[in-house]
């Protein structure tokens, strides 16, 4: 094992479709067929076609059982060496950001030398599984030996009752209460307020709408089915018109609605990360450096002890710690937008010396970040959150901004389902 | 793309029916799996006629031994069974078992120069006309007309055109083909792969064809039998399908490492046939500006440079020019015509194209005998007969060809969606009867992009069954 050299790992480019809102634009796409989209795009551009990388890392949330092995069947289309090898991971919303941080690590150790991160995600295409009864019916049927074993399997199978398919959920498996319920309910004990949180989901819209305008993602987003944007990004949205939207998940009293949460979405991303050796040698530009990463989990089972999405609070001090870096170094900061609500209660804690003292052992609170470097090209509640792409879409974009700035530093914090949380630095 | 009459013709059950509504009988043509092999004419029987006065005759027994065939200087006596076969009004048919069978015939012409000279065609194909097997071959070698100083004998050589194609035109019912190979003198050691091709079975939909054989290219430095194009770098453009994603396949077959090239809205046909031959995806549209340049960098650094282009995109935007829009009109051209012409140009100034480079242009058969309502596209084709005409001197110098093949009738999702009528008229309207393969049409390209085909250069060369339009 290579102890000694660890090596700067840079992030040379990303690409992404533009994200589409459930059962909009990619309504008849499949995992693979946005993926492969994204991963042609990226090998394109720079001209990586026939060649070999050291891996490709990637996954979906909502994936069919047939696509066991997605993304190194992705590979085989993509126009890389079919000598490439391929693995998928899931860790929820997490799993882009995973991925990076896999493909960063083995290039750091020598490893690899070059490698491409990406995650995709559809709710158009989701995996509806048959009824479980049914299931078990039919497994039994594979496995009887004698006739009245055949039989009785059978006469189960054909039961009509059993034909009620099971549709997959954005549900908490442990908790049986949905994510919304749960970010609402955070929201509560943080007492983040309506008003708060539509201003956010305001901003994350115009941010977004104006770094279209301005060409920020002509070379991070490739059209894909007469979509040149994220169409669920309403630049022309007001206050005033999402004020007037009921709460989604707490009729009376709630403060989340659909408009400052991320919607349903399907697209793919995809970055490639190689040392600065092999990036020269193909005249590849660095857009950014991928420094620190660190994940967390936490305990939400109740919500006393801790909110479903709050275990990026937990990753972050962790990492600045490590890097000795306090919250307020960063020039960038990219907070996953799952709901505004999440982003607000995250940086609400790191302001509580309670929280900070309490729960984290810090000797005071981190403090509050300048808002101003909030999500500066907006998040998710704008583009959309095709769950696994999330990752690649916001390495991508902060490595961008640290490029086009020349140098400085950012921080990305995602949220997961299962209470936990990943987070990462990048540097340039 | 099923042609329905092939199958009832070629069917015991429905065979009779075919004949005796005097249908037209296409025959199954035999065909070629997988690349070249040392000896293509193993066991075949070819006949070897000639005069004395000849130059190609000892040069062609050798060359058609080494191929493995077996050179015949006369035909053996008839035999029972064979005639017994005529009796019935056919070839010699499979069903007896051990009749003689005549699988091809070559005839040194080189030595025609006189109207008395014309015997000769007589005396060796008279005999034999109908002891030709189903998918026979004949390959006449005359004189290079233009090259002979008496206008007597250059007019026997070219005369010898009009013979081949009428006698490709009375055996192509039976699935046999003609063609006639042009030698200029002092180039018969570059028979070898001509002979090859157009006595083997890969030559099967080319008939009634043309070809001058000559000194002007430098030979190659080794002339592969095997795997002819391993170890070259080949594009194809407009790979995505049909006869860009055949060549692709066979060139692969053949060694090549195939670099296809198509229109990124057809990525996925793009990266299919990319896929399947182990080649390397090229996305962009050809007749953008920016290419010829991208794609020039793209072979240099990927592979340090490219040894065959096969300019196979091409689109058809059919009007009358009463009715063509503008638009049309120049899109066709920049797209068949003006796209060719740029990437040729920057790949010869920017020295990517290596020695004993080779290059194919799609010309069609609109652009030999124009077309109704395709002024647009006949006119690219036209012109890409004149363009490898003109060029071919100008790469001779580094052992380069260019040449142009153009298809007839090609069963392709083109053909395949065209009306019923004119779609059975133009698979009929052909010595063969039939439509031919993409395959077809693929086999003519890389047999044109192997080395030993250093031959041939500014042909133009039809891949059409022996249409009958513009013949």
């Amino acid at each position: 094992m290579n102890y000694t050299n660890v090596r700067r790992v840079a992030i040379v480019s990303a690409n992404r479709i533009p994200f589409a809102r459930s059962n909009s634009a990619y309504a008849k796409q499949s995992n693979k067929a946005m993926l492969i989209a994204t991963l042609r795009g990226l090998v394109e551009k720079n001209n990586l076609q026939g060649d070999l990388l050291g891996e490709v890392v990637g996954g979906a949330v909502m994936k069919h059982a047939r696509d066991w092995n997605m993304v190194r069947e992705c590979v085989l289309s993509s126009g890389l060496s079919p000598y490439t090898p391929a693995y998928d991971v899931q860790q929820a919303c997490g799993t882009g950001l995973e991925a990076a941080i896999l493909v960063a690590n083995k290039i750091a150790l020598g490893q690899i030398d070059a490698g491409i991160a990406c995650g995709v995600d559809t709710t158009s295409d989701a995996p509806i599984a048959v009824n479980p009864r049914l299931q078990r019916a039919l497994m039994d049927l594979n496995g009887a030996k004698t006739r009245g074993a055949k039989l009785s399997a059978g006469l189960r199978a054909l039961n009509p009752g059993n034909l009620k398919p099971e549709l997959p959920a954005n549900k908490e498996p442990r908790t049986r209460l949905s994510m919304g319920q749960h970010a609402e309910r955070t929201a509560q004990h943080w007492g983040i307020t309506r008003q708060a949180q539509d201003a956010l989901a305001l901003a994350s819209h115009q941010n977004l709408a104006k770094a279209y305008d301005a060409g920020f993602f002509a070379d991070l987003v490739m059209p894909f089915k007469g979509l040149q944007r994220d169409n669920n990004l309403r630049p022309d949205s007001t206050l005033e018109k999402l004020g007037k939207l009921s709460p989604a998940f707490d009729r009376k009293g709630g403060t989340i609605t659909a408009a400052n949460a991320s919607p349903l979405t399907d697209g793919a991303s995809a970055v490639l990360l190689a040392t600065e050796e092999w990036a020269r040698a193909r005249n590849l530009p660095v857009m950014a450096y991928f420094s620190y990463a660190e994940t967390a989990a936490v305990d939400f089972l109740e919500e006393s002890r801790e909110g479903l999405l709050m275990a990026p609070a937990y990753a972050i001090p962790r990492m600045l710690q490590k890097a000795n870096l306090k919250l307020q170094d960063f020039d960038f900061y990219e907070i996953h937008e799952a709901f505004a609500a999440v982003v607000l209660c995250t940086m609400a804690a790191w302001e509580s010396e309670r929280f900070c003292v309490d729960k984290l052992g810090l000797p005071g609170a981190l403090g509050s970040i300048d808002r101003t470097r909030l999500n500066v090209v907006g998040s998710s509640i704008a583009a959309g959150h095709p769950f696994a792409a999330t990752g690649g879409r916001v390495v991508g974009t902060l490595a961008k901004l640290l490029e086009q700035k020349g140098s400085g530093r950012g921080l990305i914090s995602i949220c997961a389902a299962g209470g936990q949380g990943v987070t990462a630095i990048l540097e340039r | 793309m099923s042609d329905s009459l092939l199958k009832w013709a070629n069917d015991p059950r429905t065979a009779g029916v075919v004949k005796s509504l005097g249908l037209p009988a296409p025959v199954r043509l035999a065909r070629s799996k997988g690349g070249y092999v040392a000896q293509p004419l193993t066991g075949q029987n070819f006949l070897l006629g000639g005069s004395a006065a000849g130059h190609a005759s000892d040069v062609v027994r050798s060359l058609l031994q080494a191929a493995g065939a077996n050179v015949l200087d006369s035909l053996p006596p008839v035999s029972a069974a064979e005639s017994e076969d005529k009796g019935k009004g056919g070839a010699a048919s499979p069903s007896t078992g051990d009749a003689f069978k005549l699988h091809g015939v070559v005839l040194d012409a080189t030595g025609v120069r006189t109207p008395d000279d014309y015997r000769l065609l007589y005396d060796v194909f008279h005999p034999l006309m109908r002891r030709l097997a189903k998918n026979a071959r004949v390959v006449v070698i005359g004189g290079l007309p233009e090259s002979l100083a008496d206008p007597v004998a250059a007019a026997a050589a070219r005369g010898l055109e009009g013979f081949t194609r009428s006698l490709a035109k009375e055996i192509g019912k039976r699935g046999a083909n003609a063609n006639l190979l042009y030698l200029e003198r002092g180039a018969e050691d570059r028979l070898d792969a001509p002979l090859r091709f157009f006595c083997g079975a890969r030559c099967t939909f080319v008939d009634g064809q043309a070809a001058r054989v000559t000194r002007l290219a430098a030979a190659p430095a080794e002339v592969p039998l095997e795997q002819v194009l391993k170890g070259k770098v080949a594009l194809v453009t407009g790979a995505a399908r049909g006869i860009g994603a055949a060549t692709a396949e066979r060139l692969a077959e053949d060694g090549a490492h195939v670099v296809c090239l198509d229109i990124p809205a057809d990525r996925d046909g793009l990266y299919d046939t990319a896929t399947r031959v182990g080649g390397t995806p090229f996305a962009a549209d050809i007749s953008d500006p920016a290419t010829p340049g991208r794609l020039v960098d793209f072979l240099r650094q990927k592979f340090g440079g490219v040894d065959v282009v096969v300019h196979n995109a091409g689109i058809t935007r059919d009007k009358t020019l009463a009715n063509m829009k503008e638009h049309l009109w120049d899109l066709v051209i920049a797209i068949n015509f003006r796209a060719i012409t740029a990437v040729d140009q920057a790949l010869l100034a920017g020295g990517v194209l290596r020695s004993g480079g080779r290059i194919v242009c799609l010309s069609s058969m609109g652009g030999v005998a124009g077309n109704f309502g395709q002024t647009n596209y006949a006119a690219t084709k036209a012109a890409l007969i004149g363009y490898v005409a003109a060029q071919a001197p100008l790469l001779a110098a580094q052992g380069g060809t260019i040449n142009a093949v153009a298809p007839g009738f090609i069963e392709t999702r083109m053909t395949a969606a065209m009306p019923l009528v004119p779609r059975e008229l133009g698979r009929r309207m052909s010595s063969l009867s039939q439509g031919g393969q993409p395959r077809d049409v693929a086999e003519l390209i890389t047999f044109l992009a192997s080395p030993g085909a250093y031959g041939l250069t500014g042909n133009t060369i039809r891949v059409c069954g022996q249409s009958l339009l513009g013949a």
